[in-house]
C-alpha cells in the first residue's frame, strides 16, 4: 500500500468516483470526481489533534460498526494517503460559530471547510477494472439470527475482533459480555452454494479463511474449543491441505453438516445449533458461546456503473465476464480493458495478485507497441438504407454499435471495438449492414458456384473459422474418412450466416444445409452463436410454414478438437441427404420462388 | 499448367485471377487429380492463369505466384492447397510482397477438407476439388482490398479500485514505466485486504 502511495508514476485519486468513460482502446477519455475531503491530504500529518476535539461520534465503517469514530477521522491507522477526512454529513458545522473545533486544534491549518469537489480529466490507453467484491449479508437467513443474536457474527467481523489493530486490540471476546468464548462455532457456505438463498456458486475463499481463523484461535487461546460445520472443505491450493491438516491436529473439530437453526439461550446468550451430522446421520445439538458465519463473496452493489461505462458483460453470478474463460481470462470483451481481482470472480489474495499482474502484463503488451492495427474485417452501415431500428445494437456482443432511435440517426459502428463476427449483418432485416471480406454477394457467389452442377448431391456447410472449420481440419489431419458430398463455406462466426444464405441454397436446389459453430462457452465472439441458435430456430419455423422439412437444415456445435464429431456429423447429414427426393427439392424451389 | 493469353483484361473488366493448385507432394495429388483441377480452373471465368505446384508454400512455390502477379497483372489470387488456418498468412504475405493487397487472396482447402478425408474416393474427391476451386474463384473475383487502420495508444492506465488487485496492477505498470491513475472510491486504498489480519497460506500480516 505504502509503495503505491509514494510511487512517482502512480497518481492516487482517493475518495473519488468515475463519472464517465468514452472513447476506445488506446484512447479512453475518463472523467473522475475527487470528492472534497476537507483536509489537505498533502499537509496533514495524521497527528490526531483534530479527532480529540471533535464532538461527533459515529459507527466506524472500517470496524464494521464494532467501534466508533469521530466525524473527522482516518479510515484506519495505515491508511494511504495518510490523511484525515471529514464526513460533512456528520460534521456539526462549517463555521466557527457552529463548531470549528478541529480547525482550531489543527496547528498546520490543514482543515478547509470550503474545499470543493474536483473534476479530473484523464486520457488513458488501457483500463484495469479492480473494483473488488462485497461480503454476503446473512440477515435474510432468518434461522441463523444474524443481527438478532449479538453473538452471531460474520467472518469479516470476526477478522476485526481478532485483529490486534481492531476494536478489542485482538482480544477474543464475544459481543454480549466481552468475555472470552469457551466454544466458537463456524458455519461454512453461508450465502454460497445454495440455489435457494444467497448464491449458487462456491465463494472460493471461505473454507481456507475458516481454517486460518481456527489456527489463529488455537495459536493464541489453545483452550478455546473450535467447531466447524461444513458441507465440503475445499482446500485445493498450494499448501492449503497442510493448513487444514494442521487445523485438525490442533484440535479443531470438523463436523460435516450445515446447521438448520440457531437458537439463543436468553439468559446466557449462548447459542444452540441443531445439525445433522451427515457422516453418521445423527441429529445433534451443540451449545456454543459464539457463532461465526463464513459468509460468501458477492459482486459489488455498484458494479453496474463501471459495467455500463465500459460496456462490460457479467456472468449469471453477477461478476464481470472475461473475453474467453481459458484463453483470455483477464481480458474484457471491450478491447483495452482488463480484470484484476474479485471483480471477475471471488478469489484469495494470491490469486488476486496473480491476476493483477497478468492484467498489468496484458495492458503492457498493448501499450508497449504504442499503436495497434485495428481489425480489417468489420461491419459497415449503409446509412442511406438504415432505418435506425436498433436490432443490431441488441445483438452486438461488443457493444460496438450505437443508434439514436428517437432522432432516427443511422447506426454507427465503432470500428475499434468491432471484432468482426458479422452477427449484426445477419440480423439486419433490411440489409443495411455489410461485413467487410464476408459480404453477402461474396457468400452468394460461393453458394452459386457450388450448386451450379448436380445441386441435389451437395451438402452446403457453413462453418465458423475458429471451431467448426478447424474441427473439419482436425478430421483431415486425423485422416477420418467421410462422404465427399459436403462443401464448406467459411465465415468468421456462425453468427454471420444470414437466413437468406440458407434459403438461397435451398432455392438453388441443395438437398441439405448444415450450419456449424463453436460450443456456447467457446464462441470466439463471446455470445454471438446464441444468436445463431435463435436465428436457426426462427428459420425452422419459417421452413415448416413453407412446407420445407426443417430437418434439411441442421445445426451442430463442433469444436476445433472434435474432428471425430465433425466426421460423424458429415455421415449423419449425408444419410439425411439421401432421403431428400428430387420431387421434394422441386417443391422447395417452387415454394421459395413464389415467396 | 494452363495459361491464357495475357494481353490485357480477363475479358469483361472483372479482376484477373490466378489459380495455384498445390499437390502438397502426394498429400493432395495422391488422391486428387491436380492437373485436371488446374485444367478445369483455367476454364473458369476471370481466370487468366492456372497452374499446379508441388509445394506452393515453399519459397520457389511462392516465387511462381509472385512472378505471375507481375507477368500476368494478376489482381486476385486463389491458392488451392491446405487449410487457410495453416498458410493464409504465408500467402497473404507473399502477394503483399508482390504488390497486392493481402485481402485479395482466397484459399480452397484441398487437403484437410478433401484429399485427406476422401482417400478411398479419388473421383469424388477430384470433383469436390473442382467445386472448391470454382467457389474460391467466384469469391475471389468479388473480394475487395481491406485496410488495417493503425490506432495510437496512450501510454497511461486507469486502474479502478485500490484493493490488493488494483494496487498490484498499478505497481507493476508503474514499475514498467507507465503513468498510472489509481482511482479509489474510499478515502484510503487497501480495500477488504486491509481489514484482514493474517492471511493464508503464509499466516502473515496483509498490510
Amino acid at each position: 500500500m505504502a509503495d503505491a502511495g509514494r510511487h512517482p508514476n502512480i497518481e492516487l485519486i482517493t475518495n473519488a468516483n468515475i463519472e464517465n468513460i468514452s472513447g476506445y482502446v488506446g484512447n479512453f477519455n475518463v472523467t473522475v470526481t475527487k470528492k472534497a475531503r476537507f483536509v489537505d491530504e498533502n499537509e496533514c500529518t495524521a497527528c490526531g489533534d483534530c479527532v480529540d476535539v471533535c464532538p461527533e461520534v459515529y459507527p466506524d465503517e472500517f470496524e464494521l460498526g464494532l467501534s466508533s469514530r469521530k466525524a473527522i477521522y482516518q479510515p484506519f491507522p495505515q491508511a494511504v494517503p495518510s490523511s484525515f477526512v471529514i464526513n460533512m454529513d456528520q460534521c456539526l458545522g462549517t463555521t466557527p460559530i457552529a463548531c470549528g473545533k478541529c480547525a482550531d486544534a489543527c496547528e498546520k491549518k490543514c482543515i478547509d471547510y470550503d474545499m470543493q469537489d474536483e473534476v479530473i480529466q484523464l486520457e488513458v490507453g488501457t483500463v484495469i477494472v479492480a473494483t473488488g467484491m462485497e461480503v454476503y449479508d446473512p440477515t435474510e437467513i432468518d434461522e441463523y439470527g444474524y443481527r438478532r443474536y449479538e453473538n452471531v457474527v460474520t467472518s469479516l467481523e470476526f477478522e476485526r475482533l481478532i485483529n490486534s489493530g481492531g476494536p478489542t486490540q485482538g482480544h477474543l471476546v464475544r459481543p454480549t459480555d466481552y468475555e472470552m468464548p469457551e466454544t466458537v462455532a463456524f458455519i461454512q457456505c453461508v450465502g454460497s452454494r445454495s440455489v435457494k438463498r444467497g448464491n449458487p456458486y462456491c465463494s472460493n475463499i471461505c473454507c481456507m479463511n475458516t481454517v486460518k481463523d481456527s489456527l489463529m484461535i488455537k495459536d493464541h487461546w489453545p483452550e478455546v474449543d473450535v467447531k466447524v460445520f461444513y458441507m465440503d472443505i475445499r482446500a485445493f491450493g498450494k499448501g492449503f491441505e497442510d493448513l487444514y491438516r494442521q487445523s485438525k491436529n490442533r484440535g479443531t473439530k470438523y463436523i460435516r453438516g450445515i446447521p438448520g437453526e440457531i437458537r439463543e439461550d436468553p439468559e446466557t446468550k449462548n447459542l444452540i445449533l441443531t445439525v445433522e451430522d451427515t457422516l453418521t446421520g445423527e441429529l445433534q445439538e451443540h451449545e456454543v458461546d459464539m457463532v461465526v458465519l463464513a459468509v460468501g463473496a458477492v459482486p459489488r452493489h455498484d458494479s453496474a456503473v463501471v459495467k455500463k461505462l465500459l460496456t462490460l458483460s457479467t456472468t449469471s453470478d453477477g461478476f464481470f465476464m472475461e473475453a474467453h474463460p481459458k484463453l483470455l481470462p483477464v481480458d474484457a470483451a471491450t478491447k483495452g480493458v482488463f480484470f484484476a481481482g474479485c471483480a471477475e470472480s471471488p478469489k484469495d489474495i494470491k490469486e488476486s495478485v496473480t491476476q493483477a499482474s497478468a492484467a498489468a502484463s496484458r495492458a503492457n503488451v498493448l501499450m508497449a507497441q504504442g499503436q495497434i492495427s485495428s481489425e480489417a474485417i468489420t461491419s459497415v452501415v449503409a446509412e442511406e438504407i438504415c432505418s435506425s431500428c436498433g436490432l443490431c445494437v441488441d445483438v452486438c456482443p461488443y457493444h460496438a454499435i450505437e443508434v439514436d432511435k428517437a432522432n432516427k440517426i443511422p447506426a454507427q459502428i465503432n470500428e475499434a471495438s468491432c471484432a468482426g463476427c458479422g452477427t449484426c449483418a445477419a440480423e439486419c432485416p433490411i440489409q443495411a449492414i455489410g461485413m467487410r471480406h464476408f459480404e453477402d454477394q461474396q457468400i452468394f457467389a460461393q453458394i452459386d458456384a457450388m450448386l451450379e452442377n448436380d445441386p441435389e448431391d451437395k451438402i452446403v456447410v457453413f462453418a465458423c473459422n475458429w471451431c467448426s472449420y478447424a474441427g473439419a481440419d482436425t478430421a483431415g489431419t486425423s485422416r477420418l474418412q467421410y462422404p465427399a458430398n459436403a462443401r464448406l463455406i467459411r465465415t468468421m462466426c456462425s453468427g454471420r450466416v444470414d437466413q437468406r444464405f440458407i434459403l438461397h441454397a435451398f432455392a438453388k436446389g441443395a438437398s441439405m444445409v448444415l450450419l456449424s459453430g463453436c460450443h456456447f462457452a467457446d464462441c470466439h465472439y463471446i455470445s454471438a452463436n446464441r444468436w445463431t441458435q435463435r436465428r436457426v430456430e426462427r428459420l425452422w419455423d419459417k421452413m415448416e410454414k413453407k412446407g420445407i422439412r426443417p430437418e434439411r437444415l441442421q445445426l451442430e456445435w463442433v469444436s476445433a478438437a472434435e474432428g471425430q464429431k465433425f466426421a460423424t456429423v458429415m455421415r449423419a447429414v449425408e444419410d439425411l441427404r439421401t432421403q431428400v427426393t428430387a420431387a421434394e427439392i422441386q417443391a422447395t424451389q417452387e415454394a421459395l420462388a413464389n415467396a | 499448367m494452363s495459361e491464357k493469353p495475357s494481353n490485357g483484361e480477363s475479358g469483361n473488366g472483372a479482376p484477373r485471377v490466378g489459380v495455384y493448385v498445390c499437390q502438397c507432394g502426394m498429400n493432395i495429388a495422391g488422391t486428387v487429380d491436380c492437373e485436371a483441377v488446374a485444367e478445369y480452373a483455367s476454364g473458369l471465368e476471370n481466370v487468366v492463369v492456372a497452374r499446379t505446384n508441388k509445394y506452393s508454400c515453399s519459397e520457389p512455390g511462392q516465387q511462381i505466384i509472385k512472378d505471375d502477379i507481375r507477368d500476368h497483372k494478376l489482381e486476385r489470387v486463389v491458392v488451392a492447397s491446405c487449410s487457410p488456418r495453416l498458410h493464409e498468412v504465408t500467402f497473404r504475405t507473399a502477394i503483399k510482397e508482390a504488390g497486392l493487397n493481402p485481402y485479395v487472396l482466397e484459399m480452397a482447402n484441398l487437403r484437410e477438407h478433401c484429399s485427406w478425408v476422401h482417400m478411398e474416393e479419388p473421383e469424388a474427391a477430384t470433383q469436390k476439388a473442382r467445386d472448391l476451386v470454382s467457389m474460391a474463384v467466384a469469391r475471389a473475383t468479388l473480394l475487395e482490398e481491406q485496410i488495417e487502420a493503425v490506432i495510437p495508444i496512450a501510454r497511461e492506465t486507469l486502474v479502478i479500485g485500490g484493493g490488493i488487485a488494483g494496487i498490484q496492477s498499478a505497481l507493476d505498470l508503474a514499475n514498467a514505466g507507465y503513468k498510472v491513475h489509481l482511482v479509489e472510491k474510499e478515502p484510503s486504498i487497501g480495500g477488504i485486504m486491509a481489514q484482514i489480519d493474517k492471511t493464508y497460506p503464509t499466516m502473515d500480516c496483509s498490510i
